[in-house]
């Protein structure tokens, strides 16, 4: 009997293990799925919440419901793995064999690692995040009764699960202060590491003029060193500082420190791997999916999806001794929410940057890129269902896996 | 991939002027690159340069900030002082290795 261990029960790891139970004989292969936590979140919807636009029900759900039978779930957190030995240590002792493992673990923001931002005197009081089920609620209650001053959307650095997310976010909250009929009483700024409102030039002009329009403030290139809690600002490695009633950072984004326990990780905890096939670069029997590789795309859900549709393929091949010849081109495709009941999607992959055009049908879509529009927006909508019921169960949607350049239009920056 | 002119030879740039070509560096053409951006290089700026130099060979990829920070051990406050404001973009450029990919 093979051993195939999972960490993490997430998006990637879900969707990989419901694309390989069917294709992997139960009578030569046991999976294991080890994630700590019983619920899974639908992290797109986090965005939502601090606006009420989603309630805190909509976005979670058993984790057991979306593991396929014939997959053991074991939740224990995970102490490391030892990859020379080929097993895996929990905290409670306990031992996991495997033949092959998928490290799932993702990422996850890490306040702690910016002095002063946790401090509790600030922390989800003056200063918050939406990256976490905890934060979105905490953010929504904030907002509820907050009536106005300076806010600030911050991001610390690069790389930041969903890139858009912060962006939309400012959006989001833009509308619903003109909603609330109080937005002359808030003065919003962005503030980012990166050039310019994204890491992309093209995207990057169109969503910054996007921000121009709705009177946000864009402070660039801006690398915080720590946050002062007694003044209640933001302090850069340069020496800027940015003044805020409400912070709404993205805290520094790092994979599970189990990576590093392990002996895996770079940096910042994420697993090297081959940005084609997965596999780790140390280890013949250890791929990273999802958010916890270094691959140089989006940590995003919709990375992880395209990415799994190529997967499966190649890890029935590996594990038969074969040479792996789907090869991932780091494509993503996102919704951005710009409010009013509008949005844009942009589709990019490592090589090409978002461009406008159509999409998924060249000429006629029906979504638009990098445009706003109320499809787009039903789209983004639309997308919670299908998450449910279509993505995390490794059913097929109807869009090819690698990017095309079909239907999308090259311009000068 | 343009050619241009520095130091008096031809050498291959990207259209935002980096380098394309780790073996067409010297520190000579260091010097003119980092005259370009208006940064007097001191043996400080030397330590930075060198190390991203080998972390790149070693690696395949620029080292980020953080990572000169971690491995090279020179704090990322220190490098702003050395390359102002944009420093992750200004010593890759003078160290004729790729701008550290922001990622997407």
């Amino acid at each position: 009997m093979k051993r195939l261990l999972v960490l993490g029960g997430g998006t990637a790891g879900t969707m990989a293990v419901n694309k390989l139970r069917p294709r992997l004989s139960p009578q030569e292969w046991k999976i294991t799925v080890v994630d700590p936590d019983e619920v899974h979140y639908y992290q797109p919807g986090y965005l939502f919440i601090p606006f009420g636009i989603y309630q805190p029900d909509e976005v979670r759900k058993p984790r057991k419901r979306f593991l396929p039978s014939g997959v053991d779930l074991v939740t224990t957190e995970v102490d490391r793995v030892v990859p020379e030995e080929n097993h895996v240590l929990l905290t409670d002792g306990v031992r996991l064999d495997y033949d092959y493992l998928i490290i799932a673990t993702g990422t996850t923001p890490r306040p702690d690692q910016t002095p002063g931002m946790d401090d509790e005197s600030v922390w989800r009081d003056s200063v918050h995040e939406f990256y976490t089920f905890e934060g979105a609620c905490a953010l929504a209650e904030k907002l509820r009764g907050w009536d106005g001053g300076r806010l600030v959307v911050h991001i610390t650095e690069m790389p930041i699960k969903c890139p858009v997310a912060p962006l939309e976010f400012t959006f989001l909250a833009d509308a619903f202060f003109t909603e609330q009929g109080m937005r002359d009483r808030v003065e919003i700024t962005y503030v980012t590491p990166l050039e310019g409102a994204f890491t992309k030039p093209v995207a990057s002009r169109y969503l910054g003029d996007m921000l121009d329009e709705r009177k946000i403030a864009l402070e660039p290139d801006f690398m915080v060193e720590r946050i002062d809690p007694e003044t209640k600002t933001l302090v850069s490695y340069d020496e800027r500082e940015i003044g805020f009633d409400l912070l709404v950072t993205v805290p520094l984004n790092m994979g599970s420190d189990m990576v590093a326990r392990s002996g895996l990780g770079d940096d910042l905890n994420y697993v090297a791997v081959d940005k084609e096939t997965l596999l780790s670069k140390k280890y013949d029997n250890i791929f990273a999916i999802g958010d916890a590789s270094d691959i140089p795309a989006s940590k995003a859900g919709s990375v992880a999806h395209f990415a799994m549709d190529l997967f499966p393929e190649n890890f029935l091949r590996h594990v038969q001794g074969l040479a792996m010849h789907e090869k991932f081109d780091g494509h993503a495709n996102c919704f951005i929410e710009t409010g009013h009941g509008k949005g844009l999607l942009i589709d990019f992959n490592y090589e090409t940057e978002p461009l406008p055009g159509k999409y998924p049908l060249p000429g006629i879509g029906p979504f638009s890129l990098l445009k706003e529009t109320e499809m787009n927006h039903w789209g983004k909508v639309m997308f919670r269902w299908i998450y449910w019921n279509i993505l995390l169960e490794g059913k097929e949607l109807p869009v090819p896996a690698l990017m095309s350049m079909a239907g999308k239009i090259r311009e000068d920056v | 991939m343009p050619v241009t002119t520095l130091n008096g030879r031809s050498v291959h740039v990207n259209d935002e002027g980096f380098l394309t070509e780790y073996d067409e560096w010297d520190e000579d053409l260091a010097k003119v690159l980092a005259a370009n951006i208006g940064v007097d290089l001191t043996d400080a700026h030397w330590k930075v340069i060198h190390f991203l130099r080998e972390d790149y060979k070693a690696q395949g990829e620029t080292p980020t900030t953080r990572r000169v920070q971690q491995v090279a051990g020179i704090p990322i406050k220190e490098q702003f002082v050395l390359f102002p404001k944009k420093p992750g973009r200004k010593m890759s450029y003078i160290a004729g290795v790729p701008k550290p990919h922001g990622c997407v």
